[in-house]
């Protein structure tokens, strides 16, 4: 066991400020990669600072749920019950609430389109000028677009978290897959493979309809909860409860969440994030996992089925296959 | 070296979720919150250097055990509890494995708990953690709004996030057991 300096200053106290003020340098939109690696420094100076950081990022990543209770904005209705309004106002309005938000909002009144990607493994945290934030998940681009009269993200491939400032004078919409999804004051995921799209709607309300002009029209209003599946022709809406809710959005902290899913299923979700890719073999692809597991650590997982199943767990080239 | 990914993980699914147990052990012997607070960390922090080197089978019979040792140690440093006031670990019954709880089937009054948990924060902290949690705004325009310094709105945040925590891990004051 490591004996604990018995020197040691710091109390519980100040070590927890530090990681809480880590943590929330961490959330704001001015965290970059040298941020990040002092915070790696700081961590690794110490078990102290690891067990206050990881307790508290944990805990507070639980609190993340909390923007369920979050009433309906008054603002929007407001807006929205404006019939008729003057571009001239609502150019104002919309002027102050950028120059409020960040200073370089100036340049969105040009039409212009800024590209954000991201490789396998990586995520990304984006603050737009109208105050909105994107996440990106891995192996994931898209285009940002921004004019006067409207806002467009057009999701070029992968999965990405919105939360949209409203603004109905200029509407915030989402090109995806041959669909559109256009914001009503809302927080979503979209997702997209092939030519499968997924869209998750965690607050607010947002349409969903295709655009496409060679498919016949469908639209349809989700509301918080709701999960819809479209493909080039079609969209189904389920519902999902709270906590189905929070796990497939997990990725936003790095994480997969396996609920009695197939080991298939489990090894396609790691393959996105890694570029080392899990082969399943067939017998055993319907074996079911659960467990919250770091995207990035398929060494735990594989340990872990390793045991669990009594597989064999083999590394050929870039591929680790899994069999009996 | 176990990997710290692997560490993490471990000490966030396992050791974690006892932490209400092992602050009602602390304080069996320690009756103040801050000291019952500074000794969970020094606990962790042996934990986590322990768990760097192999991670054990079963954790609360591990945890509960460098729980005790830091305690006596502490004691015997500063002379001026009783050893014998330390409450017995096996006596606990911790031995006894029962099944981890799992860990992916998230209760679903999570949420009420969650509220509740808000409810029990200073006002100033409670407005504050609101705004930035449920109604996601950036801390400058908190400060805007209430009128505040950055720094005032980054210290309430910084207060309110270890106090919301401290309560969910089941760690805060208020659940301590009245005499």
């Amino acid at each position: 066991m490591t004996r604990i300096n018995e020197n040691e200053t710091n109390s519980a106290g100040t070590i927890g400020d530090q990681a809480a003020e880590w943590l929330l340098r961490q959330e704001a939109p001015e965290w970059l990669e040298k941020d990040q690696a002092a915070l790696e420094v700081w961590l690794n100076e110490s078990p102290q600072h690891l067990a206050a950081y990881w307790r508290l990022e944990a805990g507070w990543a639980r609190t993340e749920r909390l923007v369920a209770l979050k009433p309906g904005r008054t603002q929007r209705d407001q807006t929205s019950s404006r019939k008729i309004s003057w571009p001239v106002l609502r150019f104002v309005a919309a002027a102050s609430i950028v120059i409020a938000v960040t200073f370089g909002g100036w340049y969105s009144w040009s039409t212009r389109e800024v590209e954000y990607a991201t490789t396998i493994g990586q995520r990304a945290r984006i603050l737009l000028a109208d105050g909105s934030r994107i996440q990106l998940n891995t192996n994931s681009a898209i285009s940002v677009s921004f004019g006067i009269w409207q806002r467009t993200v057009s999701l070029k491939k992968g999965e990405a978290f919105f939360d949209v400032q409203h603004d109905a004078a200029r509407p915030f919409s989402v090109l995806a897959a041959g669909h559109r999804i256009t914001d009503l004051g809302t927080k979503f995921a979209v997702r997209t493979s092939n030519d499968r799209l997924e869209v998750t709607l965690v607050e607010g309300s947002a349409r969903l309809e295709t655009v496409s002009p060679l498919v016949q029209h469908h639209a349809t209003d989700l509301v918080p909860g709701e999960v819809a599946v479209a493909t080039p022709s079609t969209i189904a809406v389920t519902k999902l409860p709270m906590h189905s809710l929070a796990n497939a959005l997990a990725w936003r902290q790095g994480q997969l969440v396996f609920n009695h899913t197939t080991l298939s299923d489990a090894a396609a979700e790691f393959n996105r994030y890694n570029s080392t890719k899990l082969v399943i073999e067939p017998g055993i692809a319907d074996l079911t996992v659960s467990g919250v597991f770091d995207a990035g650590s398929v060494g735990i997982f594989t340990n872990m089925a390793k045991f669990a199943f009594k597989l064999r767990v083999e590394k050929q080239g870039h591929d680790v296959l899994m069999s009996r | 070296m176990v990997p710290a990914p692997a560490v993490k993980l471990w000490f966030v699914r396992e050791v974690l979720p006892l932490e209400a147990a092992l602050m009602r052990y602390l304080r069996s012997s320690y009756r103040n919150a801050g000291e019952a607070a500074d000794l969970r960390q020094d606990i962790y922090a042996e934990v986590i250097a322990s768990a760097q080197k192999q991670i054990p089978n079963t954790a609360k019979p591990f945890v509960f055990a460098i729980a005790h040792h830091i305690m006596v140690d502490r004691m015997r440093r500063e002379r001026v509890v009783p050893m014998d006031t330390i409450a017995d670990v096996e006596k606990l019954g911790l031995a006894s494995e029962s099944p981890p709880p799992d860990r992916i089937v998230i209760a679903r009054d999570e949420l009420r708990h969650l509220r509740a948990a808000i409810e029990q924060l200073p006002p100033r902290c409670r407005e504050i953690v609101v705004m930035a949690r449920i109604e996601g705004l950036p801390g400058r325009e908190i400060a805007t709004r209430l009128n505040l310094t950055d720094a005032t709105v980054s210290y309430h945040l910084k207060k309110g996030m270890q106090l919301l925590v401290d309560i969910l891990y089941g760690s805060a004051p208020h659940s301590e057991v009245p005499e």
